[in-house]
């Protein structure tokens, strides 16, 4: 088939005089493990309601498995499941009932019903607790449940809005496991927002770049990575002083790449760290210069992040080696 | 679009699956909370305890007529089902809160049947603790008319639960906050439940007085509940004209229900 699971056409949302979700075209395949990566107050969440015929949009349409989201919205909604920011249970109900009533609100038959309960529910490993009041959950449980729940009708397009926030590192390698699986085996359309860049990085085959309601960028994580030219080795000697000897010897000595200094540590930016560090320490040991650590920087899509949008995901989190880093990349294009 | 013949049936067969479903899911939450049902029939019981008590033996009306604990039963049962229907529809500004409409309002089903299964639900509720009120009066020595006029009292019941119940699901879906569910409990509650003549005699009040009784359409659900438990001659207002007002009030605030909660935002 020729038309994509999603397709947005200058799909716009304003609130006030915000404009949340500015112009925003993009094409998901099917099958596809789509994300959309930005800080919080991107445009995401209301990007992905606008898709789940939650909110309507200002300008501009789109589709969601071949029905338009504002003239169809119960064809979309029949196609679609949608796994939202916070809990949507009924948390004085027991899990199997929150189960059964989303089954019946989409119209699954009696027999089916309890099949699809047994199934999903094996799926995300909450037999045991199918009978408990949801309350007594914890939050990892709950998350589970609720993409539990969004399976039950067998959805085409399934849609996570920041599957795995505030839950701990074990829980989260979980989820991520059942996104995978859901994707791979049940060929599950997923269209996940998130701003955990491992996130994005571990689980999607393409990422869109979100940044005031706008795509700066949109690829695979690869590409996106590789876009940014190359790795960056740090090599930190003893003083200051020895650092710039080392810096003006390294230009002299024609070697590729550009570098930068930051008190007693140099940054290459170049194609193939790896292959490139025995060079740059022949040239440390040839002057006697004492080499005390040597790092090998790997671009990740905080890199990335960064160079398309000017400032890190969450900003307290860029440390001065980060910031060079980009600015020697950034240097390169 | 459904614009044929099967797509109708169709559309009949979603609106009442979605009707149950709703409805099944209050019943749940009504299971799973006997406790706080039982301790909303002490404020009642209070009521028709010490109240009634009190009216059997201190009350002698102008006009003659006594006004005693068997006067005071109906207007209780009245209160009750105000409280717990009222309470029943505005509980969307809880579901808004946890985040369950959410789940509801993406689901492919038609949002007035929402409301609608949300309104039955919560008016069996209240019918059950109505019924029970009833049933605590019978045994603390109320003197119903009949078994007969007991049934047809739950028929009322009804009627009375789905009018305020549609009230409710109107005002909590224009109310973005619980901030606003104390306002509606002060301002709709008590006014309501004053005026209706659940404690007193609606034949001898000043004329202003009187407009507002009038006014009021919990005057005509209790006046219904005390024609079918005490009898004609306990009654001001004939009976057709309470069945006609209680109808016509349900109908209109549950399709304003129904209408404003197809409004309603997350």
């Amino acid at each position: 088939m020729n038309t994509p699971a999603i397709e947005t056409f200058n799909l716009t949302r304003r609130f006030d005089d915000i404009v949340a979700v500015d112009n925003i075209n993009i094409r998901i395949n099917y099958g596809e493990l789509f994300g959309l990566l930005g800080p919080n107050g991107a445009g995401k969440t209301t990007l992905i309601n606008m898709l789940s015929t939650m909110i309507t949009p200002s300008n501009g349409s789109a589709k969601v498995w071949g029905a338009d989201i504002t003239k169809q919205p119960s064809e979309v909604r029949k196609n679609i499941g949608m796994v939202f920011q916070g809990t949507t249970l009924d948390d004085r109900l027991t899990g199997k009932e929150n189960l059964d009533l989303h089954g019946r609100l989409y119209g699954l038959p009696k027999q089916l019903r309890k099949q699809r309960i047994a199934d999903v529910l094996e799926l995300v490993e909450l037999v045991d607790k199918a009978d408990v009041i949801v309350k007594t959950y914890s939050g990892g449980m709950m998350r589970r449940l609720e993409i539990a729940r969004g399976l039950m009708h067998h959805p085409k397009v399934l849609f996570l809005d920041e599957p795995t926030l505030g839950l701990d590192p074990q829980t989260r390698n979980h989820i991520w496991d059942y996104i995978r699986q859901l994707n791979k085996e049940k060929n599950v359309t997923i269209l996940l927002t998130t701003h955990y860049m491992e996130e994005a990085d571990h689980l999607c085959n393409r990422i869109a770049i979100i940044d005031f309601g706008q795509v700066k960028a949109l690829d695979t994580p690869e590409n996106l990575k590789n876009a940014l030219g190359g790795d960056v080795i740090i090599l930190t000697v003893e003083t200051r002083e020895l650092a710039s000897r080392l810096l003006d010897l390294y230009n002299k000595n024609g070697s590729a790449g550009s570098v930068q200094q930051k008190d007693s540590s140099i940054f290459i930016a170049i194609k193939d760290g790896a292959g490139q560090i025995p060079h740059v320490l022949k040239i440390a040991s040839d002057a006697s210069i004492n080499v005390l650590s040597v790092d090998l920087h790997r671009p990740t899509l905080d890199d990335v992040f960064l160079s398309y949008t000017g400032r890190a995901i969450r900003e307290e989190e860029t440390s001065s080696v980060d910031r060079i880093t980009y600015n020697l990349q950034a240097r390169r294009r | 679009m459904a614009n044929h013949a099967s797509g109708f049936s169709e559309n009949i067969v979603i609106a009442l699956n979605t009707v149950y479903t709703m409805w099944l899911r209050e019943m749940l939450r009504f299971k799973r909370s006997k406790s706080r049902i039982i301790g909303s029939l002490a404020t009642p019981m209070f009521f028709l305890v010490i109240l009634g008590t009190a009216f059997n033996s201190s009350f002698e009306m102008r006009s003659g007529g006594q006004t005693n604990i068997g006067f005071l039963a109906p207007g209780i049962i009245g209160m009750t089902i105000l409280f717990s229907s009222l309470i029943g529809g505005v509980s969307i500004i809880w579901d808004r809160e946890f985040g369950f409409l959410k789940e509801i309002l993406i689901a492919p089903v038609p949002r007035f049947f929402v409301a609608l299964g949300k309104a039955l639900g919560g008016v069996t509720t209240a019918m059950i603790q109505g019924t029970l009120i009833m049933l605590i009066a019978f045994v603390i020595g109320v003197e119903y008319q009949s078994y007969l006029g007991m049934a047809a009292s739950v028929g009322v019941m009804l009627l009375i639960g789905l009018g305020f119940i549609g009230l409710g699901i109107a005002l909590a879906s224009q109310i973005e906050s619980h901030e606003g569910f104390q306002m509606i409990m002060t301002f709709i509650t008590m006014p309501v439940l004053l005026l209706s003549g659940a404690f007193f005699r609606i034949g001898d009040l000043p004329s202003w007085l009187k407009t507002l009784v009038y006014l009021d359409p919990l005057t005509y659900g209790i006046m219904a509940l005390r024609y079918t438990l005490m009898g004609e001659t306990e009654t001001e207002i004939p009976i057709h004209i309470c069945i006609a007002v209680l109808f016509l009030f349900a109908a209109t605030t549950i399709g304003l229900g129904g209408y404003m909660f197809q409004k309603a935002k997350v």
